[in-house]
């Protein structure tokens, strides 16, 4: 099958920064991919080249097994969802039928669900929305659009804890019934990670973590107990952090850990416990010189 | 996210809870389990984990595919998962509780009669 977009050894710079450094991936059709990094990791830029809004200084980028630039044929298939999109000042249900226009999947019954749903008023003007109800009914259109491929840009802000956890309940559900390709770029890693199915994490412009995400586990590993023992078990290992606090030490090493290694900690009392996604991005610079020197 | 922990992976821990229920026999052999389009909604997760999960269970004949209507457990699928856990059972439980016990000075003799009166106040049988 045709990856949904492959995206071979791109470059973006700016000047002499560059935003994306040798970036390849692919993203399977039907999957839900979580483009994970920091403020400033590339994941804007990524997305912005993938939709056609910006040209990469090197590389090859295919959507559908096209290029996306000015290629309206690619284009109509999906739909980005921007950070703080900017709308022109129509009134909410206006923005919404412009929108209906656009995606030839788009879904008018699932709109106003969930329009009802982020309870937005529908004759306020979009310049008086606040901050988080702009950010709704980016993510009305972004899910009622119903495109092939679906791209959110941290498509939440000013919206609070509960209305994001409306937002991953409203696409997971779509998401069952209209399997389509999505990718979710966040910051907010771990209430996403239980959605992924892939996970790209960004470092500096670079890929440095690109598994599916039951792989993810065991990437990295927090052994803890008595500090003598931890220095014996992490002796001639990479350690990412390490932490102590009188007789007691935790450190973060690379994984997953082999059964004798495991075995081994057992044996020293130490206790391990896997990183969890966010805890992962932590230590992203970390992963980097792993797999330089591997 | 309802129940679910971080130390294991999300697919294992999706199969550990339908074999818990098999064992306890909330779910009866020959009972249609939860689809994996259920499972998503329910724990909020991704339907591919999910999916996993089940899949786990079927590659171990806990959990039969009839096409068309669903997953189910399987005849002999509650044995078969604690005669597996039976197995499992010196080395996950017996094991560590031996090794606590001799740290802390309890001999061999003294664990097995506080076996005996745990058991006994829960109401289990020694004998």
């Amino acid at each position: 099958m045709t990856p949904t977009i492959s995206v071979g050894e791109l470059t973006r710079r700016y000047r002499d920064q560059a935003a994306l450094d040798n970036v390849s991936l692919t993203v399977e059709p039907g999957t839900v991919t979580g483009l994970l990094g920091r403020n400033g990791a590339g994941k804007t830029t990524l997305l912005r080249i993938i939709t056609g809004l910006e040209f990469p200084t090197d590389g090859v980028v295919k959507v559908f097994g096209a290029a996306p630039a000015e290629n309206d044929a690619v284009l109509r298939r999906m739909v980005f969802v921007r950070e703080e999109q900017s709308y022109p000042d129509f009134r909410v249900g206006h923005a919404i039928r412009v929108a209906s226009w656009f995606y030839p999947n788009w879904n008018a019954e699932l709109a106003q669900q969930l329009l009802a749903d982020f309870e937005l008023p529908l004759d306020r003007r979009m310049r008086r929305l606040s901050r988080g109800m702009r950010s709704a009914v980016g993510i009305v259109i972004g899910l009622a659009a119903r495109a092939e491929l679906t791209l959110f840009d941290e498509p939440y802000a000013g919206l609070d804890a509960v209305a994001r956890q409306l937002f991953y309940d409203r696409l997971l559900a779509d998401f069952v019934e209209h399997p389509r390709t999505i990718v979710l770029s966040t910051h907010l890693i771990d209430e996403v990670a239980d959605l992924l199915e892939h996970v790209v994490m960004l470092d500096h412009g670079r890929v440095v973590l690109d598994p599916p995400a039951d792989e993810i586990h065991g990437t990295g590993m927090t052994v803890s107990g008595p500090a003598i023992a931890v220095e014996e078990f992490v002796a001639g290992r990479p350690v990412w952090h390490r932490q102590r606090i009188a007789s007691r030490a935790s450190a973060v090493v690379p994984g997953p850990l082999d059964a004798a290694a495991q075995a081994r900690a057992r044996a020293l009392r130490l206790s391990l416990e896997p990183l969890s996604l966010q805890q992962l991005l932590v230590h992203a610079s970390g992963i980097a010189e792993e797999k330089v020197s591997a | 996210m309802p129940g679910l922990d971080e130390g294991t992976p999300l697919f294992v821990q999706i199969a550990e809870q339908l074999a818990d229920d098999i064992v306890d026999g909330q779910l009866a052999e020959g009972t249609r389990v939860p689809s994996t389009n259920e499972l998503a909604a329910f724990y909020r997760i991704n339907p591919a984990t999910a999916a996993k999960g089940i899949n786990m269970l079927v590659d171990d004949g806990v959990l039969e595919k009839r096409r068309g209507i669903g997953m189910f457990v399987a005849l002999g699928a509650r044995e078969q998962l604690l005669a597996t856990r039976r197995k499992l059972f010196a080395e996950q439980y017996v094991d560590p509780m031996v090794a606590e016990a001799s740290r802390l000075g309890i001999d061999s003799d003294a664990l097995v009669s506080l076996i005996r009166e745990t058991s006994l106040s829960n109401g289990g049988k020694t004998r």
